[in-house]
């Protein structure tokens, strides 16, 4: 295959500010994936949300989005048209937010919203399309999913909202997922047996993978790639064995700065935020 | 703000919502000026027990006391909620958004009439590195570390002898966990305060914490020296789980 399943070339976020004029919120990103786990880390407002949203065409009213390239599988996602893109979100582009309380809908079945998440990109009847849910129920390790399949959003934990949601993102077989978060809600525990799913779905279909996170250390424990992002840009690219020999000192600071069992550090070493790493 | 140090001492708590046992059977103790930490998965009660404690949640049975006070008060009074004050877990959630800083600060010192406000707002923002700067804003206008140390400067304002800390970091990025963690620190050496700490995070709480206890539904699982929860010596299985979590994700070989 010579090109990549996603070119990114100088993507350029942003939104009108109050004064006047636009305010950037993402900065250049250019990266290209294949088929493997590439992870975007940052803190809260360096863009990595922003930079998963605009891949997907999902950015907020009154945003703007320039890139000099910004292509999928060979097709320019700039020059489509808008039914085009929405044919290819959810089907074959997905993407999972963090908090399955917020994104799944609250007065419609779980099994249900699979079943429109399918039958939105596939043709298929809806005996089918209620087998095929009730498989991928049970794909993301659900122990009973005749039963899940009829409950609620409320009516499930959080760790069961997000392998529904997983379910519901994979049915449609898509070749690229942007996770977004898609653990930062749930229990420690919960967290790994989420991210063995993903995994093994990853490994398994082979899709290529955007894992965005603020969580250092649980995005180089489970990708091959790290992007570091700060105030819009990539900082730093990084293969994830090498994180210990990082270069730029954000991402030395972000991987020093967490509390480590075993390892009495009093006090913690804290970000020093140099104004040039925002230029 | 010196003065004597509290201890919490707590027998067979037990808190109950409509038939469901959130929390069977937990007894503890924390000695004046220690730090004492809970960890466990949601729903395995331990920010229940915190809630319990300052009254948010009713007692089935069991008994609280503070040891070692000079000032001993009866649970619920509000003698001892002056004592015992609570930082909570999301900042955005828990400073009313409508409200500057001033206000948020005055209102505890209005509701134990203690005078001198203008002099202890100033401090309390001094006190969690913010400066009076920042005394007219909203928290809209803040990000969430700055209205963590806010929820912070607000529970300290009184003087409280214990803290009860409901996972303080678990909203906020690792940069900023890393110098709100740093300021809990300083902020009891400097006074003498003594922690009760909820996380999900045992590295968190094995950071600030010498004691802890694993809770699981409802139940304590174990208690355990953070040193020797670093040192891998633990004896249940469910702390064993939690400790691998924290490590990360390992790939199962295939």
């Amino acid at each position: 295959m010579s090109d990549p399943l996603l070119e990114v070339d100088n993507l350029r976020v942003a939104y009108p500010a109050r004064e006047g004029g636009f305010n950037e919120v993402v900065r250049g990103v250019s990266f290209a994936l294949d088929r493997e786990r590439l992870g975007i880390v940052g803190e809260s407002g360096s863009g990595k949300s922003q930079t998963g949203r605009a891949i997907l065409g999902l950015t907020a009213p009154g945003g703007r989005v320039t890139a000099k390239t910004l292509r999928f599988a060979g097709l320019d996602l700039q020059a489509i048209t808008p039914r085009e893109r929405r044919d290819l979100r959810g089907g074959r582009i997905a993407m999972i937010l963090q908090d399955p309380k917020f994104s799944l809908n609250p007065v419609m079945p779980i099994g249900e919203q699979i079943v429109e998440t399918l039958r939105a990109h596939r043709q298929v009847s809806r005996r089918v399309a209620r087998e095929r849910a009730i498989e991928a129920l049970a794909a993301v390790q659900i122990d009973d999913p005749e039963r899940v399949y009829a409950l609620h959003a409320h009516e499930v934990s959080g760790g069961m909202g997000q392998r529904a949601m997983i379910a519901m993102m994979l049915i449609a077989e898509p070749e690229l997922l942007i996770a977004d978060e898609p653990t930062s809600a749930l229990d420690v525990t919960v967290q790994l047996q989420v991210l063995a799913i993903l995994d093994k779905l990853v490994a398994e279909r082979g899709m290529g993978l955007i894992f965005i996170s603020h969580d250092l250390r649980l995005v180089s424990s489970f990708c091959d790639r790290v992007l570091v992002m700060y105030a819009g840009r990539v900082v730093e690219q990084i293969a994830a064995t090498e994180l210990h020999d990082a270069k730029h000192a954000y991402t030395q600071g972000l991987h020093n700065c967490a509390p480590q069992l075993g390892a009495a550090r009093h006090p913690l070493p804290t970000l020093d935020r140099r104004p040039e790493w925002a230029l | 703000m010196t003065g004597s140090q509290a201890g919490l001492s707590l027998q067979g708590l037990r808190v109950v919502f409509d038939g469901f046992v959130a929390v069977d059977d937990v007894s503890f103790d924390v000695e004046p000026g220690g730090a004492f930490g809970i960890v466990g998965e949601s729903g395995s009660g331990k920010s229940t027990v915190l809630r319990a404690i300052c009254g948010l949640a009713p007692l089935a049975a069991g008994s609280l006391q503070l040891t070692g006070t000079t000032e001993p008060s009866l649970p619920g009074s509000k003698a001892f909620r002056r004592q015992v004050q609570m930082v909570f877990q999301d900042p955005y959630a828990s400073l009313h958004p409508r409200q500057t800083v001033d206000r948020l600060l005055a209102e505890p010192l209005a509701i134990h009439g203690v005078g001198d406000a203008e002099a202890r707002i100033e401090r309390a923002l001094v006190e969690v590195g913010l400066g009076s700067g920042y005394r007219f804003r909203y928290p809209h206008q803040l990000s969430g570390g700055q209205r963590q140390r806010i929820a912070i400067a607000r529970a300290l304002i009184l003087e409280p002898r214990l803290l009860l800390l409901d996972e303080p970091t678990s909203a906020l990025d690792a940069s900023v966990q890393a110098e709100v963690l740093n300021l809990l620190e300083a902020l009891r050496e400097r006074h003498g305060l003594t922690y009760l700490m909820v996380s999900h995070d045992l590295a968190v709480v094995t950071h600030l914490c010498q004691r802890l206890m694993v809770m699981q539904r409802g139940r304590a699982v174990e208690f355990v020296a953070a040193a020797d929860l670093a040192a891998g010596r633990v004896a249940a299985d469910y702390t064993r789980a939690l400790m691998k979590a924290s490590v990360g994700f390992a790939r199962q070989a295939a």
